[in-house]
């Protein structure tokens, strides 16, 4: 989807801004939410795609205006709520008593077949990779990516569409990120890392020699004839 | 508000993310489906022991042994099982004197976690995502790294769950270095593609 987080090729974001000798998280419930999260994944309650779409669906205010655990936070809530795991109304309920009653404690519960799970956990090879794909397209190719504009999650940037550019590595089968955060399973496409010249994707205005490089998707490019 | 911390009633300004994350988690461990005791038994450790240090031990061994940086370029996730991160889908793209490296994800924040650790907040921030393609040159100078026109830029998205990891280049006045005293020279920084390694001072 054409959403906020389509971020690549934007401006007016300011200088980058860094801090020395951060911390891993930087306030408690940020720590609760990463180990929801990885609870959450192990299980496999929600795959990676679907986390990721449900942080793109925020409203672009308020995605713009969220911290980075806030979007994660967002998402984890809204997945949960469509996959019937929790009720808004329960969620509301327990921060409405917890703002009113903030001393009430978490409730103990000790789980050690999740935190073996989470110690050994399925690696991206295993989650993501797959054989058995053909790969249409060969190291060296031109193609030229669709200029598409699915509602739907997507791993085709948008600065990226329409654009001409060479095929640089062929990586193999992968599960394909455009049907797997909607529940149509896991799909796997052949997937490419995809060379592009910076003028053919910012005109004039390109910084000198400049190459952008971005994995994609077969059912993202078509060959390049002209 | 103040000279009330550590009695239990210190909450009052707390964050409606904070009393959300809170809510969130005891409702899940209610159901059965989180527990308790995952922060000190797994989140704890995994913020000590997983880091950048994983990564220059890659690297490192890329710089002392050049079969291994040979298999490293060609298939960076089997090179890095060799040194015990297996199962992590891993690309490694080099930096020579005519071309420098970026890695970014503009999307949302996907980083070489099996070798780096939790990416820094501004790898995930609005600013490094928006500009790292359209003008990486600018975003460099900002870390101090001023490239020569001659040298190409090669900015690495990273829109799926391959990963990629910058081998930068060994610094001059190192040879006499073991692998180990190679890997402490070798900076998150440096693998992301956001800046050089340095040598030690004494080589300097």
């Amino acid at each position: 989807m054409n959403g906020p987080h389509d971020m690549g090729g934007m401006h007016g974001f300011g200088p980058i801004v860094r801090e020395e000798n951060e911390p891993v998280f930087h306030e408690a419930w940020e720590r609760t939410v990463y180990t929801i999260q990885r609870a959450i994944r192990a299980r496999g309650l929600i795959n990676i795609d679907e986390s990721r779409h449900g942080i793109e669906r925020m409203p672009p205010a308020e995605y713009l205006a969220a911290s980075y655990y806030e979007r994660w936070l967002a998402s984890l809530e809204r997945n949960l709520v469509e996959k019937g795991v929790i009720t808004r109304e329960e969620l509301e309920a327990r921060t409405v008593l917890l703002r009113d009653h903030p001393e009430t404690p978490a409730p103990e519960r000790e789980d050690p077949e999740l935190v073996a799970l989470m110690q050994e956990p399925p690696s991206g090879q295993e989650l993501y990779q797959r054989d058995g794909t053909t790969a249409r397209f060969s190291a060296g190719q031109r193609v030229i990516t669709r200029n598409v504009h699915p509602t739907g999650h997507t791993r085709l940037p948008r600065y990226v569409r329409g654009k001409r550019g060479t095929v640089h590595a062929v990586r193999g089968g992968f599960v394909f990120p455009d049907t797997h955060a909607h529940g149509q399973g896991e799909q796997p496409q052949p997937m490419y890392t995809v060379c592009f010249e910076g003028e053919e994707l910012w005109g004039p205005s390109s910084e000198p020699r400049e190459r952008v490089y971005v994995d994609l998707w077969e059912p993202y490019l078509e060959p390049d004839g002209a | 508000m103040s000279g009330n911390h550590g009695n239990g009633h210190h909450r009052h300004d707390e964050s409606s993310a904070s009393l959300r994350a809170r809510a969130l988690e005891s409702l899940l461990i209610e159901k059965g489906l989180t527990s308790s005791d995952l922060v000190d038994k797994v989140i704890s450790a995994y913020e000590q022991d997983v880091g950048p240090k994983n990564g220059a031990k890659v690297v490192a061994r890329a710089w002392a042994d050049p079969a291994y940086k040979a298999r490293l370029l060609a298939d960076g996730s089997s090179a890095v099982e060799e040194l015990g991160f297996g199962g992590a889908l891993i690309a490694v793209v080099e930096n020579t004197p005519t071309v420098h490296n970026l890695v970014v994800c503009t999307l949302c924040s996907c980083y070489p976690s099996a070798l780096l650790g939790l990416p820094p907040t501004w790898y995930k921030s609005f600013a490094y995502r928006s500009r790292a393609v359209i003008e990486p040159r600018a975003v460099l100078r900002e870390f101090g790294l001023d490239l020569d026109e001659s040298v190409e830029v090669r900015v690495w998205d990273s829109s799926s769950e391959l990963r990629y990891l910058v081998l930068p280049e060994r610094p001059a006045g190192t040879e006499n270095l073991s692998e180990e005293e190679l890997a402490e020279l070798v900076t998150r920084d440096a693998m992301i593609g956001v800046a050089k390694v340095q040598a030690p001072v004494a080589a300097r």
